[in-house]
């Protein structure tokens, strides 16, 4: 696939990384966007999408969910495009200046300037403290563990252990419980988090016997190089068992690592980007930060701050893309080329 | 109001709790290892601790919200709570906490 080139490369499509389009947008500066989640957002989606928001000016009360998506319409005439499912890996600089991006999915984006507004980092999955667990976690298509299922018929006929009691857990318990060889969910309470449509069917199927459920927890895996066997679990009493396992699915949710950003070069403090407060740029030129990943005197974590700072960050990124043009300085409520941008004129 | 925590590799340390604040604001600004990504919106399970010597039983029982927030916490035990869901006051002092793993 040949690279992409365009202006600016986004990594983190959260809401300061949408903001950056719309401000970036006003000054003709294109975006791509490579983020590691399915959906725009970041944090607010992913954390607290129906969580009210009450301090974005303006908006006294918003979710994480509608804040984002009056985000996405505003960046909307700027047609930004979105790299969804793809965690930024590796940055390199070209010979002619700009910057090469590349994705874990082999996309890669060739741009004058990046913008990283990747809030904490990457969502990953949180993966149980079990010790050796990482050995048995490239096992192969439907052994061992997994955090995702991207093909179910690579889990037929295993013998399928699920942890965990939210959403995700129930769902595939449902929908892998007709091709497994057998399916055990455990769980630490006789309660779930999950829709309670989720959680009726599961006792359906565990009532007919084609699911097993164990208020329990899992202790130790057992296997041969990375081959997963079986597991001990054990209970609230503390007693513990054998369980034979092919295949071992938790499902605890996301957590944020920082991930390959932090080889990508850039100086970094306590795993934030130190910036300038009249560029927000990173200490490698053409490499900007902005959000809650970068750092500075009287840094405040705050939406409306990442806000400000997208909208100087675009003033600094246009002299990066455009050395030899001159910025002219227009407010969208009076000019009319602005209003043609934005498609209201 | 004193809080003691045991961070993940056994060492105990004495923090300073304020009144009407959270246990994970004082883990977090103690210096001690633990995400609490959300920052107290009790939407993210990353500040779980387990609560000891009798502790947990004294406290007001967790809200519906936080025990099924605990259903994406690793390593759940029947002492488990999230830091940001208790309230430092007079009665938690003393309190005891060990940070889960991750």
């Amino acid at each position: 696939m040949a690279a992409i080139e365009t202006d600016v490369v986004i990594i983190g499509a959260g809401p300061i990384g949408l903001f950056a389009v719309f401000e970036l947008g006003l000054l003709d500066l294109k975006c791509h966007l490579v983020d590691i989640l399915d959906r725009a957002g970041g944090q607010c989606t992913e954390l607290y999408p129906e969580k009210p928001i009450y301090d974005i000016p303006g908006i006294p009360i918003v979710t994480g969910q509608e804040l984002t998506n009056r985000l996405m319409e505003q960046a909307a005439p700027f047609a930004p495009q979105f790299h969804f499912g793809e965690m930024a890996k590796t940055l390199e600089k070209l010979d002619d200046g700009r910057w090469k991006l590349s994705t874990d999915a082999g996309t890669e984006i060739i741009a004058h300037v990046v913008v990283v507004a990747a809030g904490a980092g990457s969502f990953v999955p949180k993966r149980p403290p079990l010790p050796g667990i990482e050995t048995f976690e490239n096992a192969g298509d439907g052994i061992g563990v997994h955090y995702a299922v991207r093909k179910m018929e690579t889990f037929r006929g295993k013998n399928i252990l699920i942890a965990g009691g939210g959403d995700s857990a129930l769902d595939w318990v449902i929908n892998l419980a007709p091709l497994a060889k057998s399916l055990t969910l455990v769980h630490h309470r006789d309660g779930f988090r999950a829709a309670a449509h989720s959680v009726n069917q599961m006792r359906e199927l565990e009532k007919e016997g084609k699911v097993k459920f164990h208020i329990a927890s899992v202790k130790a895996l057992h296997g041969d190089a990375g081959k997963l066997s079986g597991v001990t679990l054990a209970g609230h009493d503390k007693t513990e068992w054998h369980h034979e396992a092919d295949t071992f699915l938790p499902f605890f949710g996301l957590t944020i690592k920082l991930g390959p950003i932090a080889e990508f070069g850039i100086n970094l403090h306590e795993n934030l980007i130190p910036v300038d407060t009249a560029r927000f740029e990173s200490q490698t030129p053409g490499i900007f930060a902005i959000g809650d990943i970068n750092t500075y005197t009287g840094k405040l974590k705050l939406i409306l701050s990442g806000f400000h700072e997208a909208a100087l960050m675009a003033q600094a990124a246009f002299h990066v893309c455009r050395p030899h043009e001159k910025l002219r300085f227009q407010y969208t409520t009076s000019s009319s080329s602005l209003q043609k941008k934005l498609g209201v004129s | 109001m004193k809080i003691i925590a045991i961070d993940r590799q056994g060492k105990e340390h004495e923090l300073e709790g304020r009144d009407g604040w959270t246990v994970m604001e004082s883990l977090r600004d103690g210096g001690l290892d633990i995400a609490a990504e959300c920052g107290g919106a009790c939407a993210c399970a990353t500040c779980h601790v387990y609560v000891n010597d009798g502790w947990f039983e004294k406290l007001p029982a967790p809200s519906e919200g936080e025990i099924d927030m605990l259903d994406m916490a690793l390593a759940v035990e029947p002492n488990s709570r999230l830091s940001c869901q208790i309230i430092v006051g007079p009665e938690t002092d003393g309190i005891k906490v060990t940070i889960a793993p991750e």
